[in-house]
């Protein structure tokens, strides 16, 4: 009876296994295409339709930075990414504050914050513009950055994961002597590394997949962004599909390994947002 | 040479009705060992917190060394404290967790090495010092928490129901580790517990608390032998005293059922008939101990006897706890094992007076 059972299980478990793996399969196609068709040779991409490249070559990556700005757009795309970091430091110390102080007004402020959630970007974008233009930010970096520093989710998620540190974690290091900035990055931060590794994740995969907000408010090349630049590759070159794979795998490449490296934290991540 | 002195504490939180702290005054000496007692919701850990500097004080002076240090930062009070989830940093190791407070004092490699080496000798630690909190079981998180206080030689403990996340049998291994701790170290230590028996063995001083305001302040053989109310005679103690409604009358006490009327031994008498007792009403308060089932005592004082009926019985192995009934009184009573009797049984015991407390009926304050 019991390894009966234990045979419809193992039966079922590579039954979904495969079925799975086929999903999967179909998902991963297209990318996998895109990747390979990026060695192909442009007129090989135009007159076959095979997968698998015939003349292996890497001339449409040296493309992408000798007649594209493909160069600046990563340089561009790093500073924005590192930027996002400092508002995701920035939402670590607001959350802390929503979580484990008591001052007037916290509720308030805290729902304020969450208010925010419920207004789609869409409709804050041609006010910010102006707010940015009066400010003469518009088309430059500090601009593209600004708006996005910090944010009302990340906050919400470094207050709920704070609030469950014990409060005597934070009296016993008041007592051991430790100041609140102490505490705060040897004790609060490391603590949070689960949530931070999540909004890490999260905050690089947006800066890096940044594309709107740059696309508006930059108007001069030397401040667009990959994901922007790539939009620029239909344009100015709409037969060239081999370039634009290569710029497409470039784009989607080291968020897939981000992914494949960091993935038990992102699970982790969902799973406490959820738990909330 | 450490005293802590609590003059007029009083303390109400912002946005609440009550305070939770009332006109608390104590002064605690050197090498004293206080426990403050209390149901939950008493004001005890409210003023522990308040010493720690954790909570601001509403009214009142707070000195320490003759200083005042109300308005004093947790960090320069000095002062070493246990709470009753650990609170243990879960990202650091034993060792770190406890060397976390000499760092930030800035004690030297060395002596930080050599003093929680030896906190983790007595403590029963050293084999754990390289682990995290959170594969440690709960007796030795307690022991961690405990060596993080040691290692900091600071000359005041404070103890928020440090034992009470751990289950029976730990909690009365841990309760002597730290009455041990406490003679070797001789740091003046304030803990905070609910639980009367942790109290009563562990306290040089008892602080009895309810709703705020202090009952009683004694040692644990004065709160527990002269109770100045019928909480304290109710709270300290257990099973807990039994209480009757009675009259004085002609040397004899009686409640409103016929069969239970027990003569006062004279010299009592004589002391609640002085007070004006005299045909007044009473409550009494009888521990379980102090009713016995021996002949010998019942011999003794056959006037101060009542036949019971056995309502539920229950065997400890040295003692057993028959709960009885005379009239609509119930009452408790812990005999010799050799005296246990079955539900339904009669069973005559005498009441032994000497050992009684009598209150008003009107302040449930103690008259003798």
């Amino acid at each position: 009876m019991d390894t009966g059972m234990q045979d419809i299980s193992k039966t079922s478990k590579i039954l979904v296994g495969i079925v799975l793996m086929i999903l999967g399969f179909l998902m991963i196609l297209p990318f996998l295409w895109m990747f390979l068709s990026s060695f192909k040779t442009s007129t090989e991409i135009s007159l076959s339709q095979s997968f698998w490249p015939k003349h292996w070559t890497i001339d449409n990556y040296e493309n992408l930075f000798t007649n594209g700005s493909f160069g600046i757009y990563i340089k561009n795309t790093l500073i924005i990414t590192m930027a996002s970091f400092i508002g995701l430091f920035l939402n670590a110390m607001a959350g802390y504050g929503f979580a484990k102080f008591d001052f007037k007004g916290r509720k308030f402020l805290f729902m304020a914050v969450l208010a925010t959630m419920m207004i789609p970007g869409q409709v804050t974008m041609i006010p910010v513009y102006l707010i940015l233009n009066q400010m003469q930010l518009t088309n430059t970096l500090l601009g593209i950055v600004l708006p996005g520093l910090v944010g009302a989710f990340g906050i919400f998620l470094f207050r709920q994961f704070m609030s469950n540190i014990p409060d005597s974690i934070v009296e016993a290091a008041r007592l051991d002597g430790a100041g609140e900035w102490y505490i705060f990055f040897h004790l609060i931060l490391p603590i949070s590394k689960p949530v931070l590794a999540v909004q890490g994740i999260l905050t690089f995969i947006g800066g890096w997949n940044a594309f709107l907000w740059p696309l508006i408010i930059a108007n001069d090349q030397k401040y667009y962004t990959l994901s922007v630049g790539l939009q620029l590759l239909q344009g100015q070159h709409t037969s060239d599909y081999g370039l634009q794979m290569a710029g497409s795998s470039f784009m989607v490449i080291p968020i897939v390994i981000i992914f494949v490296i960091f993935q038990k934290y992102i699970l982790q991540g969902f799973n406490i947002q959820m738990d909330k | 040479m450490v005293e802590i002195k609590l003059e007029h504490i009083s303390k109400k939180y912002t946005g609440a009705k009550d305070y939770s702290v009332k006109n608390f005054n104590l002064n605690v000496k050197d090498k004293e060992f206080i426990v403050f007692v209390g149901p939950s919701g008493c004001g005890k850990s409210t003023t522990l917190r308040m010493i720690a500097g954790l909570e601001g004080i509403t009214q009142g002076n707070l000195y320490i060394d003759e200083k005042m240090v109300n308005d004093e930062a947790p960090k320069d009070r000095d002062i070493a404290m246990v709470f009753q989830n650990y609170a243990l940093y879960p990202h650091m190791t034993v060792f770190d967790n406890m060397a976390f407070g000499l760092k930030l004092r800035k004690y030297d490699r060395i002596e930080i090495e050599k003093r929680v080496q030896n906190a983790a000798k007595i403590l029963g630690l050293t084999d754990f010092l390289k682990r995290k909190p959170a594969a440690l079981s709960g007796g030795q998180r307690q022991r961690v928490a405990l060596g993080r206080a040691i290692v900091r030689d600071a000359p005041i403990f404070l103890m928020d129901e440090p034992l009470s996340n751990l289950d029976a049998k730990l909690r009365i291994s841990m309760r002597a580790e730290i009455a041990k701790l406490h003679r070797s170290l001789q740091t003046t230590t304030i803990y905070v517990t609910h639980d009367q028996t942790e109290a009563m063995t562990m306290a040089d001083r008892i602080v009895v608390m309810r709703d705020g305001e202090i009952q009683q302040v004694g040692t644990p053989k004065e709160v527990y032998q002269k109770p100045v109310n019928v909480f304290v005679a109710d709270f300290i103690g257990a099973p807990a005293t039994n209480f009757f409604n009675v009259i004085l009358q002609d040397g004899h006490i009686k409640t409103e059922e016929k069969n239970f009327n027990l003569a006062v031994p004279e010299g009592v008498y004589k002391i609640l008939k002085q007070k004006g007792y005299e045909g007044e009403k009473l409550i009494l308060g009888v521990r379980p101990e102090h009713i016995h089932t021996e002949q010998a005592f019942i011999e003794t004082f056959p006037n101060a006897t009542v036949k019971a009926k056995v309502v539920v019985s229950e065997l400890l192995g040295s003692e057993s706890i028959l709960y009885t009934k005379v009239g609509e009184n119930e009452f408790v009573s812990k005999v010799d094992a050799r005296d246990y009797l079955d539900p339904g049984q009669t069973v005559e015991l005498g009441f032994d007076l000497n050992n009684s407390h009598f209150f008003d009926s009107q302040t449930q304050k103690s008259i003798l």
